[in-house]
Formats: C-alpha cells, structure tokens, sequence
C-alpha cells in the first residue's frame, strides 16, 4: 500500500494511528486533544495549562450561544489547551448552577441580562456602565472577561402588519393598545425584568392583558412562525436572528431602555486558567454583531451548518486558526 | 432528510450515540438487580405486595424531568452529572419491573415451591434453583420493556444539559431542521433494536428453554 | 427534604391555585389532554385488539409494532411532529395528543387482544352454535369477558400518558409540565416539584378512579388478576 504512508511521522504506535483516524473524520480542529505539552508553542512556556485537567466549555440552551462557545473551545484547542464540552446546557439559571458548582469553566454570557440576573435593582444600561457593574456583580470564584463589541439583545418584534394597523412602532404605543396582548418568548421571559413584568411596569401595559405563551426554541423559527402565522401579535426574538429582515419584522423601539446593552462576555469561574484568557480575548476583539447574524444565519437557514463547522470557518477566515 | 447535513455531522451523532448507550446501560442492568429481590418479597409477603406494587406504579407517573432536577440536591451531585439521570431511570426501570416480577414468581406456582422443598430444598435454593429460573422468561419480557423504555427516557435529559440524543431534538426543535430530529429519533431506535437483541441473545444463552415457550401463549 | 418542603408549601399556597395560569385550570388542562389521547388511542387500539383477538390473526404484527412503539422516544417525536407538521402554535394540541395518543397504543392493544384471546374456545363456539352471529359473539360474549383486562390496560394507558403529558407544554402548551419547564427555566425548584407532586397525584386519583370502574365491570362471580399486560 504505498499510498497509504504518513511519511512525516517517525514514530507512530498504533494509539497514534487510531486517533489519527478519529481526527482525520471529525470536523473539528485538526490539533483536536493533542497533549500541550508536545506542542512546539507551549513546551517553552511557564503556563502550564493541562496543569487543573481539561478546560469545560458549556454554553446556553440555544444555538448562537452555542456557536460563540464553540468558538471559545475550538480557539482554546488550537492554543493548546484539551477541552471538553457541554453544549445547550439550558436556561441561564441552570448553567450558572453549572459554573458554581464547577461542572463547566466558562460559558459565553450576554451583559446586561446576567446584570440583572446577578443584581435584579442594578441600574447601569450603557455597555461600560453594565461590564463595570458587572465585575462588582459577579461573586466570588467567578469573574467576566473583556466583552466583544459582537451585541445580541432581546428585542420585542411584531409584524409590519401589526405595526401599521395598529400604529405601534414603540414600546411606549403599546399602553394604547386595546384587548389582549398575546406575546410569546422564552418560558423564563415571563419573570424577567424585561418580559411582561417590564412592560407592565416601564410601558404600562396592564398585567391582565398580556398573555403570555411560552415557546421554547430561543427565539427561533417556532416563534417567528407563531408571529408570522398571527398566532401571537408580539414576540422576543433575538437582535441577531436573520429572520427580523427575512420576515421585514418591527423590532419596537425601547425609549426607556427596559432591555439594557448585552455585549458578548464570557462568565468564567476560577477554574478557568488566567494565562487563557488572552486566547478568549482575542476572539471578542474579533467577533462583531455582524458575524453573529451570519453565524445564526448559516446554523438556522438551509445549510444547517454545525456550530463545530460555523466556528471553525470564523475562526479561519478571522486568521485565528491554523494560520 | 438532509443526508449531506447526516453526514457532515456523524463525528457528533456517533459521540452522542455513544453517550446515550452509556447512560442507559446501567439503569437496565440495575433495574433487574433491585426488582427481582423486590419482586420476590411481594411474591412472598401479602404486606409486602399491597405496599410495594401500588407504590412502584405512582413511582412510574412521577414525571422524568423533575426527578433528575431534585436528583442533585438528594444526593448531592452536580447539575450535569449523568448519574442523576442514571439513577431516576433506575428508578423507572425498578417500578415497571417489579409487577412484572411478583406476577412472574405467582405463576411459578406454589406447588412447584412445595415440591422442592418437600424434595429437601432450601429456601434459598428454592429461589436460585427452581423459581429464578422458571420466572426467567417473564423477567427477561419485562426488561425488554425496560429496556425500550430507558432508551426513550435518557433524550429527556436534554433539557437538562445532560448530552445524549435527545440533544438532537431540542436542537432540531430550536432550529425547525427535520432531519436532526430525525437522526435522534433513528438513532434512539437503533440502540433499543441493539439492546433487544442483546437482552434476548443473552436469554438464549442463560435460558435455553426460553425457544420452546416463545410462541405459546404468555 | 427542604426542597420537598418547600414545595409542599408551594401547593399549600391558595394563590398558586387560581387564575388561569392557576393550579386549578392547569390540572383541568392536563386531564383535557390525557383524555383526548387516550380516545384517539383507544379509536385505533380498541376495534385493533378486538380484529386480532377475534380473529387470532396479527398477534405477530401487533407485538412488533407494539414493541417499536415502545421505542419511540416521545420528545423526539412530539419535537418531529411539530417542526414537520408546520401547523404552528395554535394547533400544538395535535402533534402533542398524537404523540400521547400513540403512546397508549400498545398497553391498550395488548390488553384488548389478550382479553378476547383468554374467552375459551368453547365459550365462543357455543354461542355460535346457538346461532349468534360473528358481531354478535363478539358485542355480546367476547367483549363483556374481556372487559376487565382492557380496563386494566385502559389504566396502564392512562397512568402513562398522564405522566407524559406534561411533555405538552414543551411546544407552549399547558397544563402541569408548565409548573415544571416554567420552573426549570428559573430554577424555581419548589414550583417544579410542587407540579411533580400534582401529577403524582392527579395520577393516583385518575388510577382510583379506573379501579372503581373496573371493580363495576368485572362480571360477579368472576375474578380476572390485572397485572401488566403481556409483552
């Protein structure tokens, strides 16, 4: 079998041939698990990254959250460092359990909602203001990294229909609105400071005529169809989704800043090595609001992309990896 | 289906597959340890029966998804550990085998209990020798069930952040993509088709008489 | 056990019971769910037990399709149905009741089957001999003798899809799985177990209930044991 040779390679026991195979058919990066320490960039290096075991990236339960930690764990990979994953762990307040209670390290956040996650009175709404709050916030044995530009908020939408008959293109118009307001969001939506209680308490919508229906995609498709379809007149979907422009939605302007900045920043536990986090840097230096819809729009439109594949592309074409 | 998407992902779907083998390996395993004594003591005591097969039914309608969340906080696991998964699926699994169980060692009968003992049996060896073996058939149909049921439970933990693939339904549910959905549903089909095939090769194996019974009426 | 406290105190509290988001309407939700999937399942399962149990044809079919039933896992499906079937959010009861439906198939089909194949043969052919026509044996002799299985496995059937049904409100739906995804989504653990406690006891209620009747429909004189269908 002369074509078959990795003539490159001196040594090779037959472990080294098996995860070679496994790497040649995944997808991700080619580096994949390999020991830190045979790899030429770190075997000089006083940072000892294998030094507290693997580093565990978990993301939330919906994809672009999912996308953004992918791209953490790939970066980290191609640094180094062994990584292991657990994706789409679920709501905020169950992979927050999951970085108290050290089952992941570092998990891609949102600012201002995990502000008023952590602070329900905080105050703070431009972007600075919410990163410095934030670092006060957090607790001990977690800390924020810097946050990327990248930006993906709630966002209250409804049809250009619904906007037009009933002239509401604010937050502000809805307090006019006559009848049952029937939204839809996410379940947690319906206890958040930014969800019916929000708009009851900033907008004046009274609290009996809203109804709630709780969707539990995200803000995905599902939720879009149910706005699309008249099935509810107001829904959360997020800034990021590529359906806003597809479907021409009305993203309602929010004068009172009920729903505050949420800039990218990863919420890191102590676990999370120190000398890594220059690598998570680098990637929110890189990652803009932009990217983020063309990520969203590659996971949820006809090419279904991967996060694995979607990260790995970005990563690529932002010369983060393999260059 | 969107085959081009099956096989740009299959590193991911065969991990997953992996994962949720694993998961339900144990709670099948384990279901049989704990309901066959469990079953043996309702079979033997009138007490124990009125208590315990009512009991394990009410356990079986205990929704999934709560258990594994109070899981943590009992036995002091994290979030994320699959053990919470493994032992609320432990829990199922022992609920719907225990009736199956009791029921099998009733119809052993009596008499062949009798019997034995008349012949100098041991209690014990009544149990190792004579009813263990003859409630076997019924005991390996229930596990069956078992095991169909384990592996179409372990994708609830999805919700929890557990992976398995029921990762794939979520996903595909966030997302509206079919063919993901699909994958976890083939995927979870094949692996209770693999367990069934096992569960019964092994019963050829330690149940030899198990053929003849087959087709008769249960 | 302070969790399963607090839970108790949260199903003590008056307020969690009224309103339409209340205990109240959401357990009125859940049995409306319950029992339209376990009509749906019993309109295939039903006139399907009685064709093979008469019949004595498709015992085979019946147990694989059963068993492949089994195997389905429901999140998957109900997820499946949902995405593919388009019919968006106010029309989510079919996909979740199809899903439920099926899910009561084969304890309701194997209870059917299994009660008309436990008449004895000569039963049947007496009344044929006395000139009962095939209908007629099975309304008046076959179905009367396995009434108390079928309700054994009516009650099987109920205890799972009552279980089950709280998938439902995955897809914006009500009944009590909103206590329980409402409450995992805010880590609202009381309110979680408090919905678990109350399908745990809408369970116990719905299997008395069952029991009763079949205690009502077993022939006097005749003692049937229901346990767990056949597999």
């Amino acid at each position: 079998m002369p074509s078959f040779q990795f003539s490159r390679r001196t040594v090779l026991t037959s472990a080294g041939v098996a995860a070679l195979a496994l790497a040649g058919c995944s997808d991700a990066d080619p580096l994949g698990t390999a020991d830190p320490g045979q790899d030429p960039d770190t075997t000089d290096d006083a940072s000892e990254p294998a030094a507290g075991g693997p580093i565990r990236v978990g993301s939330a339960g919906f994809t672009e959250n999912e996308i953004i930690a992918e791209v953490y764990a790939q970066a980290l990979e191609e640094a180094g460092y062994t990584v292991e994953r657990n994706m789409q762990i679920g709501a905020r307040d169950i992979y927050y359990g999951a970085l108290t209670d050290g089952s992941v390290d570092i998990v891609p956040e949102y600012s201002g909602n995990l502000l008023q996650f952590l602070d329900p009175e905080a105050t703070a709404a431009e972007p600075d203001a919410i990163i410095s709050a934030l670092e006060e916030a957090v607790p001990e044995g977690l800390r924020v990294l810097d946050p990327a530009k990248a930006e993906n908020k709630d966002s209250w939408c409804v049809t250009s229909e619904f906007s037009e008959t009933n002239g509401i293109t604010s937050l502000a118009d809805l307090a006019g609105f006559e009848g049952t307001l029937r939204v839809a969001g996410n379940p947690e939506l319906a206890e958040r400071p930014y969800g019916p209680p929000g708009l009851t308490e900033i907008y004046g919508v009274p609290a009996e005529s809203i109804e709630f229906t709780p969707i539990d995609d995200g803000g995905g498709p599902l939720t879009v169809q149910a706005l699309v379809a008249g099935d509810v007149d107001m829904a959360d979907i997020y800034t990021t989704t590529p359906a806003i422009s597809d479907e021409g939605l009305v993203v309602l302007e929010d004068p009172e800043n009920m729903i505050i900045a949420q800039n990218v920043v990863p919420l890191a536990s102590d676990a999370f090595p120190v000398d890594a986090e220059g690598i998570i840097d680098a990637v929110n230096i890189a990652l803009t609001t932009e990217d983020l819809i063309a990520m969203n729009a590659r996971n949820q439109g006809d090419e279904k992309a991967s996060p694995a594949t979607i990260a790995t592309d970005w990563l690529t074409e932002k010369g983060l990896l393999g260059g | 289906m969107n085959l081009a998407w099956v096989s740009a992902n299959w590193p991911r779907i065969w991990d997953l597959t992996v994962q949720h083998a694993l998961i339900a390996l144990v709670p099948v395993v384990l279901s049989l340890v704990i309901a066959v004594p469990i079953g043996w003591a309702s079979h033997r005591s009138r007490l124990a029966r009125r208590t315990l097969l009512p009991f394990s039914s009410i356990l079986y309608a205990v929704p999934s998804l709560p258990l594994f969340v109070l899981l943590p906080v009992i036995l002091g696991t994290r979030i994320l550990d699959p053990v919470n998964v493994v032992v609320a699926l432990t829990v199922y699994g022992v609920a719907l085998l225990v009736r199956t169980a009791a029921d099998a060692f009733d119809t052993v009968g009596l008499a062949t209990r009798d019997d034995a003992l008349a012949h100098g049996h041991s209690p014990g060896q009544v149990f190792w020798r004579v009813a263990l073996p003859l409630a076997g058939p019924a005991l390996l149909a229930g596990l069956r069930v078992v095991s169909a049921s384990t592996l179409s439970l372990v994708s609830v933990g999805a919700l929890i952040g557990v992976p398995s693939l029921g990762y794939f339904f979520t996903d595909g549910y966030r997302r509206a993509f079919p063919t993901e959905i699909w994958v976890g549903i083939i995927g979870t089909v094949v692996l209770a088709a693999v367990f069934d095939l096992v569960l019964v090769a092994i019963g050829r194996v330690l149940l030899p008489w198990v053929r003849a019974t087959d087709r008769t009426r249960a | 056990m302070n969790q399963v406290i607090a839970a108790l105190q949260w199903l003590a509290d008056g307020a969690n019971w009224s309103g339409p988001g209340g205990l109240l309407a959401r357990t009125w939700e859940h049995l409306w769910y319950t029992a339209l999937a376990l009509v749906v399942g019993a309109v295939v399962a039903v006139p399907l037990g009685m064709y093979i149990g008469h019949t004595g044809k498709g015992r085979t079919f019946a147990v694989g399709v059963s068993g492949a039933v089994r195997a389905l896992p429901s999140l998957g499906l109900l997820t499946l149905l949902a995405v593919s079937m388009g019919l968006g959010l106010g029309w989510a009861v079919v996909p979740s009741t199809i899903v439920l439906a099926l899910l009561a198939v084969p304890s309701l089909l194997a209870a059917t089957y299994s009660g008309f194949d436990q008449v004895p043969d000569d039963v049947v052919d007496g009344a044929r001999a006395t000139g009962f026509s095939e209908l007629q044996i099975v309304g008046r002799v076959e179905l009367p003798l396995a009434l108390p299985l079928m309700v054994g496995g009516l009650r099987a059937a109920a205890l799972q899809v009552l279980a089950t049904a709280t998938i439902s409100a995955y897809l914006g739906l009500g009944g009590l799985g909103r206590f329980i995804l409402d409450g995992l989504s805010v880590s609202d653990y009381p309110r979680m177990l408090g919905g678990a406690i109350a399908v745990g006891g809408l369970a116990l209620a719905v299997d008395g209930l069952i029991l009763v009747v079949q205690r009502l429909v077993v022939p006097r004189g005749v003692h049937v044991a229901v346990g767990p269908t056949d597999a």
